[in-house]
């Protein structure tokens, strides 16, 4: 019987539940995010505003990495409801960046299409309609982020917001009725196709799913 | 002093009260303010969900431009926290992870850009006012104190929050906005929550998440009696201030706080005539508070009617 090789980092030997580990390390930008540092002392989970929201805190996430439950790392919430706050990221003893792991996590998470089994699964799309305006004008929308969103997630809600706080910031003047376009939109825009190129090719690079 | 401004998408319109108080206490204070040329959104915290590589290549553009500006200084001045936050963390870790920059650059070069990590020295307009400029210039421009008005210094995160650059105040209990607002007079309450999340983005996401931590804010300053609470961030204003209806309703209360930038009460402390600093586009009308230090904001445009006969349809103020 053929045995599968163990794939090697530098020569020694990873264990096969520390691929997940080592996917989310070479992911996260910035310099090592120290995540296998993690000692599981929950300072993250006690700081996190919104951490009784989340299927799994912050701690219990990370021990799901070390424990390389991938599958049921990427369906999780936690991630989605990080508000970006920061708070774990300071207090953090062993200086996990733990808020750059969420983002990493989030990017997975669309990536493979784990989201849609989230609870939160409408928030990826809150971000892909944001960028969307940003890719196209190079600022952000406000008006057309709300209406494009929330008639595709909350159609009866959309109509009581427009009623209600839409119309409350036209009249205020704080929403803009059309877009507001940079200058160099093609400049800006071959920047970003560009990017997306050398980010699939890294993907490719270390051996994750394009 | 002379420093480049990366006012964010916000400042354009919905925090525009931010923006016209920020020029407004600029002249007063000897600060010249130069916009970077063609800036672009900063991404949020929106595109760095979806592709790293795009996040920082949307920023790195922004340190790009500005670059090319550095005749006003290194200095870039970013009023809302979350741009602050985006622009210094980009260049922070473009500094610290070569292969990055690397990437980064490859991408620019597509537009015929480059950026030299560590050229451009992203700070929060906060941190510039009170470092910068100082406590004891900002008292001498004082002409009508704040007596009487009692403030709840709010801060949220990002600008104390990870302190990627200088970490220029407390990441726990910061106090250069509570100083601030004692050099303009005011009475500065406790607020023990200064430093806490107003939920983000959660609104659009989850909005009883967000309502939640918005909940706590609004509580905590009820219970210290302030009058106000001030804030140094565009999305700290709008979940506080349009979402308090909403609060009121999930959680059987009655808050009525208004929320004001700090540069705003600046500017009221300074003299500058109200109707340059922004007043009447906030949800909770800041007349009463503001009638105990005797400013008398301008009043809102009555609300417009519609012709005998015309369709009802909603009607808009006219653009400014």
């Amino acid at each position: 019987m053929a045995t599968v090789p163990f794939p090697t980092d530098g020569g020694a030997k990873v264990i096969p539940r520390r691929l997940f580990m080592r996917e989310i390390l070479e992911d996260t930008p910035g310099g090592d995010p120290r995540l296998e540092m993690c000692i599981q002392c929950g300072t993250c989970s006690g700081s996190c505003p919104s951490g009784a929201d989340m299927d799994y805190s912050p701690r219990r996430i990370f021990a799901m990495i070390e424990a390389g439950m991938r599958e049921e790392v990427l369906r999780a919430n936690t991630f989605w409801y990080c508000v970006s706050c920061y708070y774990c990221f300071v207090r953090c003893p062993q200086e996990v960046k733990i808020t750059d792991i969420m983002y990493t996590l989030k990017r997975k998470a669309i990536r493979e299409g784990y989201y849609k089994e989230s609870s939160a699964s409408e928030a990826p799309d809150f971000s892909e309609t944001f960028v969307e305006a940003v890719f196209k004008y190079g600022r952000s929308f406000e008006l057309g982020l709300a209406t494009r969103y929330h008639l595709r997630h909350h159609p009866i809600d959309a109509v009581k917001m427009a009623a209600g706080m839409g119309l409350s910031m036209l009249r205020k003047g704080r929403m803009d009725l059309t877009p507001r376009r940079i200058r160099d939109l093609a400049q800006l825009q071959a920047i970003l196709a560009r990017a997306k190129e050398i980010a699939r090719e890294e993907r490719v690079e270390i051996g994750g799913v394009a | 002093m002379k420093y480049n401004y990366y006012p964010g998408c916000s400042l354009e319109k919905n925090a525009s009260a931010y923006h016209d108080s920020t020029m407004a206490i600029a002249g007063p204070l000897d600060m010249q303010f130069s916009e970077v040329d063609d800036w672009n959104c900063c991404g949020a915290i929106e595109l760095i969900a979806i592709d790293k590589m795009q996040a920082y290549a949307l920023v790195t553009r922004n340190l790009a431009q500005a670059q090319k500006q550095t005749h006003n200084g290194e200095t870039l001045v970013a009023p809302c926290s979350a741009c602050f936050l985006n622009l210094s963390k980009c260049d922070a870790y473009l500094v610290k992870d070569e292969p990055l920059a690397a990437k980064v650059n490859d991408a620019l070069s597509a537009g015929g850009l480059h950026y030299t990590p560590g050229t451009v020295k992203t700070r929060h307009l906060l941190e510039v006012t009170v470092n910068d400029v100082g406590y004891e210039q900002i008292a001498a421009q004082v002409k009508k104190p704040l007596h009487n008005l009692r403030v709840a210094a709010y801060y949220g995160c990002l600008i104390v929050r990870p302190g990627f650059l200088d970490k220029f105040d407390d990441p726990e209990y910061p106090t250069s906005l509570d100083k601030l607002m004692q050099t303009l007079g005011a009475t500065v309450v406790d607020f023990p929550m200064k430093a806490h999340c107003c939920g983000g983005h959660m609104t659009q996401i989850s909005e009883k998440v967000a309502l939640d931590l918005i909940h706590r804010l609004l509580k905590n300053a009820a219970d210290y009696q302030a009058d106000v609470i001030v804030t140094i961030c565009p999305m700290c204003q709008l979940n506080l201030d349009a979402y308090q209806e909403n609060v009121n309703k999930a959680y059987g209360t009655n808050y009525n706080i208004p929320i004001l930038y700090f540069t705003q009460l600046m500017g009221l402390a300074f003299g500058t005539p109200p109707e340059q600093l922004g007043f009447g586009k906030e949800f909770i009308n800041a007349a009463p508070a503001l009638a105990k230090i005797g400013v008398e904001p301008p009043k809102p445009a009555p609300k417009p009617k519609a012709a005998k006969g015309a369709l009802p349809l909603p009607i808009m103020p006219e653009e400014n």
